[in-house]
């Protein structure tokens, strides 16, 4: 537990190191007691806020936050299953995964009158819970793609790869779905959703886009210009990125724009009544304002200010992915080796951004 | 005497609403048991049918490539199993030499084996249901049996247990209470006579007797007819003491104030063989008197027996026999017997009979002309003919009434024929009058009672 030991504002450890390690830690609060371990993949950036609003006035509570890669958050969430627990909180946006921890008892029920009162499709089994709403959108390079250029749906994005000369030839970037949880799961929807997406999957093949890994690395390429355009990035991150950074545009695609809420659950064995107040801050008014000004719940209206290119206001559009045991599909072994094969073929190498 | 006090037993009301309570609870818990049995099998079967068609679903998914097993599950298997949505579904594809090719290892597996075989099991610490299928291959490249095994917790199954039990219990408590006041309101209906009959009783007049005349339910008519009989006796006894009465004050006033007037006459006659002529007339009326006296005291024993002595199975012929006997004795004149090989039986009172019988016979020596024949019909009739002509049509057809022939015939009171008469009719029987073969026949007509 080399990663949680570390108290200190940030510790960052390098990709590459041995696997189900917090890529980063930080303890919250000053109270004496002992910390409510918090795990999660969303960024400490972007999550401290949040924490910061729920210990406001609670001056005895602490929270040990670890960020964990979706990947080894399953794995160390699976091990504590079996074994002693290790975390009173898990957050984690890779639903599928979050969805099988539940499924094979991980688990505690919980029932307050903010759980109860979430759509079906937002809670499984009193047990799992989506706090967020974050669509996945398409991030490009505004120096660098005209605005007549930025393709608006999945549909343009295909037509703009097709010439032989295209501008996005080995430009285009998307998750590597082998490296995140979150990636695959898109993919997995987008397999699920449309015809669009084998031709798509072709098409990056084709073009020699670039499947690598990491929200933040993705966008930082896209605004330096590495690449022009990156498929199926959050965005929850594109935007807060795009609010400090000029040369980001986001763009919700038009054909329909999948929408992911991070799932929290309890895990069995601890028993920590702050994590149950902390899910219920995340789903209380307070809870939820403090998530949209992290941009964790991106409003879809569009209301004022209108944080995408285009509006996806309209619900056809959306594509919200439910909390239910149909996504224990997505974990499925086989499946996955099938999914990967057809992968693979589009993106024969993984190279190392 | 002490008199207990005689406290009422548990109403009517009480004791069907006891009944309807004691079936509705009785078939309320029956009920309630058939239908959680019913909810429970009903919930299996369909949630069972899911299993078997998402096991299906993943079973045909499964193909052969290059000798290796491939499962494609489709999207519609999670979407079929979805349908229980709070359920944990655990799945598992077992290849040859049993390992597992996708789902968990944690599957539990069917003690018993089978193509297609459906088992209890557990997932963790949840109960839960399974389902394994087998499914076979002969391909070129591999060939051998390839094992679906699909699970899922009981949830859902328990919720529609539950709410089909909820649901017909709601439908029986409703059917109990519409029930329940159709039973008040049917209960209420057919006690209403009761509290009817009661009125009817207490308005009328106490010397009333007649029977009460209400249209009442079968049910209750049984108590009512029997009351109304009850009455009817008790109204021929009042009847018969107030004739009794009538009568004896009617046919006694003349003779007593004839004795009365003749005593007065024999106190004042001085001369002693006229006075010894007045006694003699004195005496003569005195047997008169006392003749009719008894008349009027069988008859009015005669109408009390009717109602009250128990008909005993009788041969008209000692009846007979027994009238010829007292003729005798009377020793009024010559009576002839005839009487039939057979017995004849009826069913009577052989004193009443009998004293009709003498009456008769005492009739027709008083009234006939000798010679007279006394006898027995074997058709259950009693008859005295004599050879006269009889009473004019007038007397006749007022036998039978009271003071009937009582006109100033020496020593007849017409008391005679009417007490024949009322036994004949308290025996279901007839007395008639008319011609016979040799003179004036008056029969007493019986039905004969059923072989021994």
């Amino acid at each position: 537990m080399r990663g949680s030991a570390l108290f200190l504002a940030l510790s960052v450890s390098a990709h590459g190191v041995t696997a189900q390690e917090a890529e980063l830690s930080r303890s919250f609060g000053a109270g004496a007691a002992a910390p409510m371990i918090l795990r999660s993949t969303t960024d400490l950036a972007v999550m401290a806020p949040v924490i910061e609003a729920f210990l406001t006035g609670r001056p005895d509570a602490r929270i040990a936050y670890e960020q964990w890669g979706s990947n080894d958050l399953y794995a160390v969430s699976q091990r504590d299953c079996a074994g002693s627990p290790g975390a009173d909180l898990v957050i984690s946006s890779a639903m599928h995964q979050m969805v099988g921890l539940v499924n094979e008892g991980c688990a505690r029920p919980y029932r307050s009158a903010l759980t109860t009162a979430l759509e079906p499709s937002r809670r499984w089994r009193d047990e799992l819970w989506g706090v967020t709403q974050e669509p996945a959108v398409m991030v490009y390079n505004r120096d660098l793609l005209a605005p007549g250029q930025v393709p608006r749906s999945r549909f343009d994005l295909l037509d703009m790869l097709r010439p032989e000369d295209s501008p996005l030839r080995g430009r285009v970037a998307t998750y590597d779905i082998e490296e995140s949880g979150l990636g695959y799961l898109l993919a997995f929807e987008d397999s699920l959703q449309a015809t669009t997406f084998g031709g798509l999957m072709e098409s990056f093949g084709r073009s020699g886009a670039v499947a690598t890994c990491c929200s933040a690395e993705i966008i930082d390429a896209v605004v330096q210009g590495k690449f022009l355009v990156a498929y199926n990035v959050l965005g929850s991150y594109a935007l807060a990125r795009a609010v400090v950074e000029p040369r980001l545009g986001v763009v919700a695609p038009q054909d329909y724009t999948l929408v992911l809420t991070r799932a929290a659950m309890l895990p069995t064995g601890r028993d920590s009544a702050l994590a149950e107040a902390f899910l219920d801050f995340l789903l209380s008014d307070p809870g939820r304002r403090a998530l949209e000004r992290a941009l964790l719940i991106v409003p879809l209206d569009n209301g004022e200010g209108g944080l995408f290119d285009q509006p996806i206001a309209l619900p056809s559009i959306q594509r919200p992915i439910a909390l239910s045991p149909a996504l224990l599909l997505v974990l499925d072994r086989q499946k996955r080796m099938l999914f990967s094969a057809l992968w693979r073929d589009s993106f024969p190498l993984s190279p190392v951004p | 005497m002490v008199e207990y006090p005689r406290w009422p037993t548990v109403s009517l009301k009480t004791r069907v609403a006891l009944a309807m309570a004691a079936v509705l609870l009785v078939g309320g818990v029956v009920v309630l048991v058939t239908a959680l049995a019913y909810g429970r099998q009903a919930a299996r079967d369909s949630f069972d049918r899911l299993l078997l068609g998402a096991a299906g679903n993943i079973a045909a998914s499964i193909t052969v490539r290059d000798g290796a097993v491939l499962v494609d599950i489709p999207m519609a298997t999670f979407d079929l199993l979805a349908l229980a949505p709070d359920d944990r579904i655990r799945y598992r594809v077992i290849g040859p030499n049993n390992s597992t090719l996708t789902g968990s290892d944690a599957a539990s597996l069917p003690r018993e084996s089978g193509e297609t075989v459906l088992y209890d099991g557990t997932m963790g610490a949840e109960p839960a249901r399974f389902v394994a299928l087998t499914r076979r291959f002969a391909e070129r490249s591999f060939s051998g049996s390839v094992r679906v095994i699909v699970g899922q917790t009981l949830r859902a199954r328990r919720d529609l247990t539950r709410d089909i039990a909820q649901n017909a219990l709601a439908v029986l408590g409703g059917a109990g209470a519409v029930m329940a006041l159709f039973a008040w309101l049917a209960v209420r209906s057919a006690l209403m006579p009761l509290p009817r009959i009661g009125a009817a009783l207490a308005r009328r007049d106490p010397t009333d007797l007649t029977p009460l005349d209400l249209s009442v339910p079968r049910e209750v008519a049984l108590m009512l007819s029997p009351l109304n009989d009850f009455m009817a006796r008790l109204d021929r006894q009042v009847a018969s003491n107030r004739d009794l009465i009538g009568d004896a004050a009617h046919q006694l006033r003349t003779p007593v104030a004839a004795i009365r007037a003749q005593a007065q006459l024999a106190a004042d006659e001085t001369d002693p063989e006229k006075r010894a002529h007045i006694v003699a007339r004195i005496h003569a009326r005195t047997l008169s008197l006392s003749r009719l006296l008894d008349q009027m005291l069988s008859q009015a024993m005669i109408i009390h027996r009717t109602d009250t002595v128990p008909r005993a199975l009788i041969d008209l012929r000692d009846i007979v026999l027994d009238v010829f006997e007292d003729g005798e004795a009377d020793g009024a004149g010559t009576v002839e017997l005839h009487l039939p090989d057979r017995p004849v039986m009826v069913r009577g009172d052989a004193l009443s009979l009998s004293e009709a019988g003498k009456n008769m016979l005492n009739n027709a020596l008083r009234h006939g002309i000798a010679p007279v024949w006394l006898g027995v019909r074997p058709g259950g009739e009693l008859f005295v003919e004599d050879a006269g002509q009889g009473p004019p049509p007038a007397v006749l057809a007022r036998i039978g009434e009271r003071f009937g022939t009582a006109g100033g015939a020496p020593g007849g009171s017409g008391l005679g024929l009417a007490i024949a008469k009322a036994v004949a009719q308290s025996h279901g029987g007839a007395l008639r009058f008319g011609r016979g073969t040799r003179g004036f026949e008056a029969a007493l007509s019986l039905p004969l009672a059923a072989a021994p």
